[in-house]
């Protein structure tokens, strides 16, 4: 340490003093309040408790005809239901995993082969795809061009992942809870 | 800073105040007797003119906070209070919104007079960076002015660009929903882009404060890029530069204002005139003009992870400029192979800006493939090699032989030794 004359509080020996205490104290003091402020000050930012209340939608089914797509918003996003035709369930069960880049089966993707729901974010960047529309009829997105199928799931274009499939559950036959 | 205050009031009360708080002779010394190279042109303007637009886009934002209301439901709306309701509202919105255009006009033919005169080799690394520092606040600041009007392009933009963050390998999608507060762009996020908004041009006025220091350590670079060797090479900053600072400001106001009074929409998009609604996207986005080129580059890589590292890598890099740039000389007057270079990089730059206006199809996509990989190729490979390859050409003994031609200095044996001591950096 230092070689000053004047001891200003240092062990000559060389050993720990009162100084050297004092100051890692505080030092543990002063981290461990950064710490702690600093959780809250960056928590605060997460969703809050109204946002995270308000997370199941309930829908009804039976007004949706066969070939139709309805969007519905669920936590500030929007779900798609597709009724399916039989063609497009063919389709979408037909297609050879080898063919896909986030390789999912059509059968994991749905709990009725009738009924798609998926969230209508495009996995790129967050735009919300056109239904019936891209080379697979299924969904393409206005934004940087990603296409999805059928079973909602990416085909081409930048985007890495499927159609992101929600929690949901059929309470009768005509009425989906969703969250 | 540099260049000793000879800064000594005559009036008692000043000379009292000046001898507990020196910034008059701040002033005086950094405004007023600065020695600028005498040979300065008018791309030496626009660091004025930036700093006038800093106090523009303060003084109209505040006033615009006093009418606004940053909440979901009701910033529509009452950005059309402000157009049409407000006193003089419709002006100060116009004014705001185009100001941030002119802001970035002036930023990068700043940036590109940096490049042009090699402004950012030593010793001014370190203002180049702090330059960069205050670009990358900029780009913030005015995106997220951008999501205030909460118009169909504001939110998706936003959207768009805050879902940048999901392309984070493992942990994207929780920053994500923690930047926005929920589980998209929505009401919490208008909110702290608000305050963030509100925040940012101070920190960029902090940074402008750095960035000045920095410079008056060294001084201006010059158009011939030689060091101001005597105090023949300089003039006092004022009046010389505050009057040649003060008409370039002034045309450029011309310009902003035929924009503001006559044009005021002809920079943005009408979408932004129908309200967010989270549910669809519009047809075609397209980020505001300054944005564009990025926009280009994030499109070209086919793949998300590496769209946005085109993108964020594009901007780094440019802090690396004064160390990828291996030549010695700084002026592209004096590089004649890199001059060219230099012209065919601004001229990617405004095609991508260009192709990233169109929608990505067609030849548009090879074409954006083709030009991000050239501003790569020019920063990354022709840049450093150059600087081995080429020939410059012979540089003036002096900023003052520059300017009045070698006889009006010949003579002098100082000069001379100057000359001798210049060659051997020019031959390479
Ligand atoms: C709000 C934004 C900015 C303001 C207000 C500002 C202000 C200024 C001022 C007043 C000067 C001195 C006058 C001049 O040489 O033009 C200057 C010089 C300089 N600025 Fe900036 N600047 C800003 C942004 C930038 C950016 C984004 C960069 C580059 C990345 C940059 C790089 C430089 C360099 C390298 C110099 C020294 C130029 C030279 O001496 O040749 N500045 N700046
Ligand atoms: S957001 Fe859908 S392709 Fe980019």
């Amino acid at each position: 340490m230092s070689t000053a004359t004047a001891n200003h509080g240092q062990d000559p020996a060389g050993g720990v003093t009162r100084r050297d205490m004092l100051f890692i104290a505080t030092g543990a003091v002063g981290a461990v309040g950064i710490g702690t402020v600093a959780w809250p000050l960056l928590s605060q930012m997460s969703p809050d408790a109204s946002t995270l209340a308000l997370s199941s939608t309930e829908i009804d089914i039976s007004k949706i005809e066969v070939g139709q797509i309805v969007t519905v918003k669920w936590r500030g996003n929007p779900v798609f239901v597709r009724h399916r035709t039989p063609k497009e369930i063919k389709e979408a069960e037909d297609t050879p995993l080898a063919d896909l880049k986030d390789p999912q089966t059509d059968a994991q993707r749905v709990q009725k082969p009738e009924w798609l729901v998926v969230i209508g974010i495009c996995t790129h960047l967050g735009c919300v795809p056109l239904g019936h529309d891209g080379p697979y009829d299924g969904w393409r997105c206005p934004c940087h061009g990603s296409v999805y199928d059928v079973s909602g799931r990416i085909r081409s274009g930048p985007a890495p992942l499927n159609l992101a499939v929600p929690t949901y559950s059929f309470l009768t036959d005509t009425k989906v809870k969703i969250g | 800073m540099s260049g000793a205050s000879t800064y000594v009031p005559k009036n008692p009360v000043l000379r009292w105040f000046e001898s507990r708080l020196p910034i008059v002779g701040l002033v005086h010394s950094s405004f007023v007797v600065f020695p600028n190279p005498r040979n300065l042109n008018y791309f030496w303007t626009f660091g004025g003119i930036l700093a006038f637009m800093l106090v523009c886009q303060i003084v109209t934002g505040v006033v615009l906070a006093m009418h606004y209301t940053p909440e979901a439901t009701l910033a529509f709306a009452s950005v059309e209070h402000i157009m049409r309701d407000v006193n003089y509202g419709w002006m100060l919105r116009y004014i705001h919104a185009n100001g941030a255009s002119m802001f970035f006009i002036a930023v990068y033919i700043h940036i590109a007079r940096g490049m042009y005169y090699g402004s950012y080799k030593a010793p001014r690394e370190v203002l180049w960076i702090l330059g960069l520092i205050i670009f990358l606040l900029m780009m913030a600041t005015a995106f997220m002015g951008y999501v205030l009007p909460w118009g169909q392009m504001s939110f998706w933009g936003a959207k768009v660009i805050t879902s940048l963050f999901s392309a984070i390998p493992v942990v994207g999608d929780s920053i994500t929903i923690w930047l926005w507060g929920g589980y998209s762009v929505g009401n919490a996020t208008l909110n702290r882009f608000f305050s963030l908004h509100y925040l940012m041009p101070f920190m960029i006025a902090g940074v402008v404060g750095l960035h000045i220091w920095a410079l008056h350590v060294p001084g201006s670079n010059n158009p011939v890029g030689v060091e101001v060797k005597s105090k023949k090479d300089t003039l006092p900053f004022h009046p010389y530069f505050t009057v040649k600072d003060g008409l370039a400001l002034s045309c450029f106001m011309v310009f902003f204002a035929y924009f503001v009074f006559f044009i005021p929409n002809y920079l943005g998009h009408s979408d932004n005139y129908i309200e967010a609604n989270p549910l669809v996207t519009p047809a075609h986005i397209v980020p505001e003009w300054y944005f564009l080129p990025y926009y280009a580059m994030l499109r070209a890589v086919p793949s998300k992870l590496g769209g946005v590292c085109a993108l964020f890598g594009s901007i780094l890099l440019l802090a690396f400029m004064p160390w990828l740039d291996t030549s010695r000389i700084r002026s592209s007057n004096f590089r004649p192979v890199y001059r060219v270079f230099l012209f065919i990089f601004f001229a990617d730059v405004i095609c991508l800006g260009y192709v990233g206006s169109q929608e990505p199809i067609g030849l548009f996509i090879p074409a954006s493939e083709i030009l991000t990989a050239w501003y790569f190729i020019h920063l990354l490979i022709i840049t450093p090699a150059l600087g081995f390859f080429e020939t410059p050409r012979q540089l003036p003994a002096s900023i003052t032989e520059a300017v009045l031609g070698p006889r009006a200095v010949g003579g002098s044996g100082a000069f001379a030794a100057a000359r001798t001591a210049a060659s051997p950096s020019v031959d390479g």
